[in-house]
């Protein structure tokens, strides 16, 4: 493991500690089976314990962890015959974001996702995952073909934010945003949306407006970063545990808000550990999500896609 | 004590209530943002609140942009009985809120409803930045949502006035899904036809600015508004760049080809009168 994510500290001490005793009993004499099978045992609980019980904040690190899958892992994992197309038509590609097609299950589908880069020069190539607008104008020319060749669409989302540049604003970085919700809504095709990372603000939505939304059990998704929030609100970005919190940004949360279908359960100690399990468990809820989507009209796609959308939020009524 | 005996010490001290800073006729004179003059107030809100020096733009509430635009007693009310409740359970929330309902007399940072302008009816929303910075939660999502659902079962056109610094952020996830919701409700409208004229003036950002504000047939603008998604500070740290001072202003984004135009206050209303009857359902000059 290149990373250590600081809640599971306790856990690898102890694991340092069960190997060390280790290779001490091989040179040695002693006899340690008992006190070995002893802190195994209680390595268990604690790997229970820490990983049952991942606190907002540590679900936020472990979103934003390196070596955590991303998109081009899961289409790996996923899909076959995975053909890639660049380019947004009017000005660049941007690699913040990929697109394509390929089969699912033998059949063809669109597949857009945000994309994080693995090391530094990727990041650099990829933005660290963090569109311009040639991003979602890419995004929604694939979308649009999608629709006018009836193949459903699959979006991962896995970003810090839409990027807070220059040129982007230059661009119309709040436009493409926009155009590309009131787009999604209209498209008579199913649309997924899986956030398997970070899902951050608008950066995040311009590929979330769809039928099915589901996340990674240590996703998370929100209005804007913890350290903005703590910023905007307390003006202390130090208070980003504590804005993580309040702002109710874990799968569990949102799922209990009504925002999201489904929470998709991740291998112990996160995705990064075990991708082909992972992307087992992905699979399995994307599945059931394709199969009865398609089961509807285009008009009653359209339809329970407003009354999706139209419930969310709380309000009171006051004469 | 015998600290007592000495300095003086008040016993009673009078607490301006609430009411009463509502009351209380606000200063006679105001001090313009853009060239510092200052006017008798009256005067300013005879020119709508447009410095008749320099031309600054200063903000409307509401209700005043209401009565700028729309005839004398034709504008009812949607949905005024709609407010917060807390869903994230955000500390402080509810007080806040609380406070700027009675700063305001508004339940929410916006007002829907429909009346006539020029004759015209019309569907329309308006928002006040002096409402939590215009910031959008669900109420907001819900009210704007409702109003283009009644634009589209009654045939009328729908108009916005956005003045809003995003998203609201105790409203956490759910304030980022109204975009989300008010971007369907539009698209269902757009494909029956409807018309929809978006006016943006200061602030429009965030949240707002990257969904409905830029989802209008027309996207208009009045002059000097801040308009843009990154907040600036944002931006210069990121790109470790000074921006330009003009930097996400309206005539900024006309130059950027992101508005169809940047229009004048005291010609916003003759504006609408003719986009509205270039739109009238059977197309002819009366």
């Amino acid at each position: 493991m290149k990373h250590v994510l600081e809640f599971e500290k306790p856990i690898i001490n102890l694991k340092e500690k069960i190997a060390e005793l280790k290779r001490f009993t091989e040179d040695s004499e002693l006899d340690l089976t008992d006190e070995i099978s002893t802190l195994e045992k209680r390595l268990a609980d604690l790997e229970d314990d820490i990983y049952g019980n991942l606190k907002p904040w540590d679900r936020v690190q472990m979103a934003r962890y390196q070596e955590r899958p991303t998109t081009l892992d899961y289409i790996d994992k996923l899909f076959t015959n995975f053909i890639e197309f660049h380019g947004d038509r009017y000005y660049g590609d941007d690699e913040a974001i990929v697109a394509g097609i390929a089969y699912y299950n033998g059949k063809p589908i669109t597949v857009i996702g945000h994309q994080r880069g693995k090391g530094t020069k990727e990041n650099i190539r990829r933005n660290f995952g963090m569109p311009h607008p040639e991003g979602y104008r890419k995004a929604l020319r694939h979308m649009k073909q999608a629709e006018k060749f009836n193949r459903p669409i699959v979006c991962f989302i896995d970003t810090k934010g839409a990027y807070p540049g220059k040129a982007a604003e230059e661009r119309g970085q709040s436009e493409a945003i926009a155009h590309n919700l009131m787009e999604m809504a209209g498209l008579t095709v199913p649309i997924v949306c899986i956030v398997i990372g970070e899902g951050g603000s608008g950066g995040a939505l311009a590929l979330g407006v769809g039928d099915h939304i589901h996340m990674l059990e240590n996703a998370t998704y929100s209005v804007i970063s913890p350290e903005g929030a703590a910023a905007l609100l307390w003006k202390d970005s130090g208070l980003a545990k504590q804005a993580a919190e309040s702002m109710k940004i874990t799968a569990y949360d949102l799922k209990q808000l009504n925002v999201i279908d489904r929470v998709i359960p991740e291998p112990k100690g996160g995705a990064h550990r075990d991708l082909d399990q992972q992307a087992a468990y992905l699979n399995e809820v994307l599945e059931a999500s394709i199969k009865e989507l398609t089961d509807y009209s285009k008009e009653e796609i359209l339809e329970k896609r407003w009354e999706k959308y139209k419930q969310i939020g709380e309000y009171k009524s006051v004469e | 004590m015998l600290k007592d005996f000495f300095g003086k010490r008040r016993k009673y001290a009078t607490i301006p209530s609430e009411q009463g800073k509502l009351d209380v006729p606000e200063g006679l004179m105001q001090k313009c943002v853009g060239c510092h003059k200052i006017y008798y107030r009256k005067e300013m809100k005879k020119h709508m609140n447009v410095c008749p020096n320099c031309g600054y733009h200063h903000p409307l509430t509401a209700w005043e942009r209401i009565d700028s635009l729309f005839d004398e007693g034709s504008f009812v009310e949607w949905d005024k009985h709609l407010i917060t409740g807390n869903p994230l359970n955000f500390p402080d929330y509810d007080e806040k809120m609380e406070k700027d309902r009675k700063k305001t007399g508004l339940n929410e940072g916006i007002v829907t409803g429909k009346g006539t302008i020029a004759g015209q009816a019309t569907a329309f929303a308006v928002m006040d930045s002096s409402f939590r910075m215009g910031s959008m939660g669900s109420v907001m999502g819900e009210k704007i949502a409702r109003a283009i659902e009644s634009a589209k079962e009654e045939s009328l056109p729908f108009i916005i006035f956005t003045a809003s610094g995003g998203a609201r952020m105790q409203e956490g996830i759910l304030s980022l899904m109204q975009m989300a919701k008010t971007s369907v409700a539009i698209k269902r409208f757009s494909d029956a036809g409807g018309l929809m004229i978006s006016v943006m003036t200061h602030p429009t950002t965030g949240g707002v600015s990257a969904s409905f504000a830029s989802l209008g047939d027309y996207n208009i603008a009045e002059p000097g508004a801040l308009i843009g998604f990154a907040g600036r500070r944002i931006i210069e740290q990121t790109i470790r760049e000074k921006l330009p001072d003009d930097f996400q202003t309206a005539e900024f984004q006309l130059k950027h080809g992101q508005l169809d135009k940047v229009v004048h206050r005291h010609e916003m209303k003759s504006l609408i009168t003719t986009l509205l009857e270039m739109h009238q359902k059977d197309g002819v000059i009366s």
